[in-house]
């Protein structure tokens, strides 16, 4: 059994069907980079994967538990946040906190969680316990911004860092959480073109540590050389999958030629 | 003279600050109330709290005074006189009027809760939807996103347009003299007609430029705070 196992997706907006019947699985630590053109569906498929949208049909399962199954009746709250934390998602803008230090970015989230698992301590001991935790994800939110390169920075606010300094605060604050799987949303489509390599150079070093990566990606020299698997997307089906050599050396359908071709011109 | 006006005064403008402190106290939290209403996905609720901030918003809150102070006991003198007997009309019956600074303060703050409600609407729609995913892609509660996410951020896009509200809401408070409560305004006047002086009415002013100075500095300062990020 894969690692992630996506059988079956589909999603529909009224009459436009922006999903049909996605199916794909990846092994641990494998990178799974999506291209395609715009509306291809690719959004919508990393959205799916982190519950930010319900899908109609379909079933997506993690390390062989099911995480979503759109025939079985909808999970609580509780439950959906729980279910949530398999996977991170790093978005297309960021999205830090803006009123809170690079630290409290990283800081806040896992904060709150533990604040949440101190309740069912016995009061005694809750001190005690808040002390040690408190340490251990301060070392680690210290440990994850010199992994992306900021540990200068941590007491910055966001407004005062590069949007690729901030890209990476959000890779870092993601990782925090320890997500099965790490998806980004065209981690650097709202970057300046000079700040891209420092975003992606972070991501490259993030593969091997055993972090299951899923990148919907513009950057095509990006995937060809740090994926494992490619999908291309194209209306809502994969169109093409398998090793970057294959869909970049030997492109089968016209659509993917193509798309390959407006890419190589854009360049 | 000057002293005795001033402390005639000084009486007023402790009513018109109590007014202001119990209007401001509880239209805040009624107006966050009424714009979660006004953006709920229960039709019905969304579509009442619309229509009451409309009727408020549209009428003038002199009116409204009037109608708080002078409608319970209106109502309870019809029900009084009326034939038939059950038990809606005997609940009726049991309306008296009410305290003219309890109309003033309740009409108060239903005006500005209205006011208010509006303004939290559009502060906190205007926090990007982005925020809210990535406290959910975080695994956060609800509750936590909104209390540690963008409540923040709404107070600062909010603030203003409060600010402004706020001390309008200062000088409006001279409003209840309608319903005879006595506050500065009313106190002024009162000593005007007495003693035959024109001047208390500009020095009852000059209370209102101290206050509305003094809050905005405070205002100045906590947008400061807030500037320091984005």
């Amino acid at each position: 059994m894969a690692f992630l196992e996506v059988n079956g997706l589909s999603k529909s907006y009224g009459q436009t069907a922006v999903l049909r019947g996605i199916t794909f699985s990846i092994e641990k630590g494998d990178v799974l980079a999506i291209i395609g053109s715009s509306g291809s569906g690719k959004t919508t498929l990393l959205r799916c994967l982190n519950s930010l949208v319900t899908a109609d049909s379909g079933t997506i399962a993690v390390n062989g538990e099911v995480l979503m199954d759109a025939a079985a009746p909808a999970p609580s709250e509780a439950e959906l946040r729980r279910r949530r934390l398999h996977f991170g998602l790093v978005f297309q803008q960021f999205n830090l906190f803006p009123q809170y230090t690079v630290m409290q970015n990283l800081t806040l989230a896992p904060t709150l969680a533990l604040k949440e698992e101190l309740r069912a301590l016995p009061r005694a001991e809750r001190h005690a316990e808040r002390e040690r935790r408190t340490a251990q994800i301060n070392a680690r939110a210290e440990a994850l911004l010199r992994r992306v390169g900021l540990e200068n920075r941590r007491d910055a606010y966001p407004c005062q860092l590069s949007g690729g300094q901030q890209q990476r605060v959000a890779i870092a604050r993601a990782l925090g959480m320890d997500p099965d799987v790490l998806c980004f949303d065209e981690p650097t489509s709202a970057l300046d073109p000079e700040l891209t390599g420092e975003v992606l150079r972070v991501i490259r070093g993030l593969k091997g540590a055993d972090s299951t990566m899923v990148v919907v990606t513009h950057e095509m020299e990006f995937a060809r050389s740090v994926a494992d698997v490619v999908i291309f997307m194209a209306d809502g089906v994969i169109a093409e999958m398998g090793t970057p050599e294959e869909l970049f050396g030997n492109p089968k359908t016209p659509q993917l030629k193509h798309f390959l071709s407006k890419a190589e011109e854009d360049v | 003279m000057f002293w005795t006006v001033t402390l005639e005064l000084l009486r007023g403008f402790a009513k018109t600050l109590e007014l202001f402190a119990l209007t401001l106290a509880f239209s805040l939290p009624f107006g966050l109330i009424i714009s979660f209403g006004s953006r709920s996905k229960f039709l019905p609720l969304r579509w009442f709290c619309r229509f009451v901030v409309w009727v408020i918003r549209g009428t003038p809150l002199m009116l409204q005074l009037i109608v708080v102070f002078y409608v319970p006991g209106m109502v309870g003198m019809w029900a009084r006189n009326q034939e038939v007997s059950n038990w809606f009309i005997t609940w009726l019956a049991s309306w008296q009027v009410i305290d003219r600074f309890v109309a003033a303060v309740i009409a108060f703050i239903i005006n500005y809760a209205c006011y208010f409600s509006e303004i939290f609407r559009g502060g906190i729609e205007s926090v990007s939807v982005g925020q809210y995913e990535a406290g959910q892609v975080l695994g956060m509660t609800k509750r936590d996103i909104f209390f540690r996410v963008t409540l923040l951020q709404v107070v600062k896009n909010i603030l203003p347009p409060m600010s402004n509200e706020i001390i309008t809401l200062v000088k409006d408070t001279s409003l209840a003299r309608t319903i005879s409560v006595l506050e500065i305004i009313w106190c002024a006047d009162n000593l005007t007609k007495q003693q035959g002086i024109l001047w208390p009415p500009f020095y009852a002013g000059v209370f209102f430029l101290v206050f509305t100075g003094a809050l905005t500095v405070i205002f100045r300062q906590c947008e400061n705070r807030l500037n320091r990020w984005q």
